[in-house]
């Protein structure tokens, strides 16, 4: 089980939250312009990192707020801001 | 024509939860019939200032914190969400006088007095029965009088709320369809302080 700072309730178990995927993923400023092929990059093609990975989630049974923050996909250690200091894992 | 009458979510349960009690140790019941009022305003705006006096208290800003008056309880739902939870019939009311301080401003007041019934826990074993399906760590240095926090409870969304930590005793929101489910499991957790 996963411990997952809220940035508002502080930590709480993984069941508690939904899983948002990448974070940073932003909307194509002009996406009339955009190629069918760019149009599916940005609907359906997410990093996969093996390592640090910047995620959102939502604390669903919680406060219900997004949140965003850096998990190590191999150890689920969990990151807030720029330290390198696990909060939880 | 039938004749209409309120019922509350845990009616039916109202046997449950007493033969669940065991005197001196635990009191389970239904507090029916709560009025209760979604708000969600901007909290650094002069609307959340001007609902602070109208209401006689400010809007709790920490995380998990309850605010009080002679009326009401104000529950922290969110950094720009609060729940007031006052006594029967008191609902339009409080409405009225969120609804007229708020003005012209960007927010809301939603009565969500059916949403959610609330189960009262009392007694030196409240906590070590919540404790059994509640992953929060609820003594009272950490959960303390006039604190709530939304999680889950035997997997159901809930609001808990700290009432008391001398004498324990704590509200359980609870949505009216997982009601029954709840206090059920309640009672199935409480039967090994019967004697
Ligand atoms: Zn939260």
């Amino acid at each position: 089980m996963m411990l997952i700072p809220c940035p508002w309730c502080g930590p709480r178990n993984e069941t508690e939250f939904h899983y948002g995927g990448q974070a940073d993923v932003s909307y194509p400023a002009e996406p009339q312009q955009l190629s069918d092929a760019d149009w599916a990059r940005f609907l359906f093609y997410r990093a996969n990192p093996k390592g640090i990975f910047t995620e959102r989630w939502n604390h669903q049974a919680g406060c219900r707020r997004w949140f965003t923050i850096r998990r190590d996909t191999t150890t689920n250690e969990i990151f807030q801001d720029d330290s390198h200091e696990a909060v939880t894992r | 024509m039938a004749e209409l009458h309120g019922e509350s979510p845990l009616a039916a349960r109202t046997e449950t939860l007493a033969d669940s009690s065991v005197p001196g140790a635990l009191q389970l019941s239904e507090v029916a019939f709560t009025a209760q009022v979604a708000l969600r305003v901007d909290p650094k705006s002069p609307a959340a200032e001007r609902i602070g006096t109208a209401v006689g208290t400010m809007l709790p800003n920490q995380p998990g914190q309850v605010a009080r008056t002679e009326q009401l309880q104000i529950l922290w739902m969110g950094p720009d969400e609060w729940l007031l939870v006052g006594p029967e019939g008191s609902a339009e009311r409080i409405q009225a006088t969120l609804t007229e301080a708020l003005g012209e401003e960007h927010g809301s007041v939603v009565d969500v007095s059916g949403n959610r019934t609330i189960v009262e826990v009392t007694g030196p074993k409240s906590r070590e029965l919540l404790a059994k399906g509640c992953a929060l760590d609820l003594h009272r240095r950490s959960f303390a009088s006039d604190q709530c926090a939304q999680t889950l409870l035997a997997r159901a969304g809930v609001v808990l709320l700290c009432r008391d930590t001398e004498r324990p005793s704590f509200w359980i929101f609870v949505r009216a369809s997982f009601a029954r489910y709840l206090a059920d499991w309640l009672a199935d957790a409480a039967a090994e302080y019967r004697v």
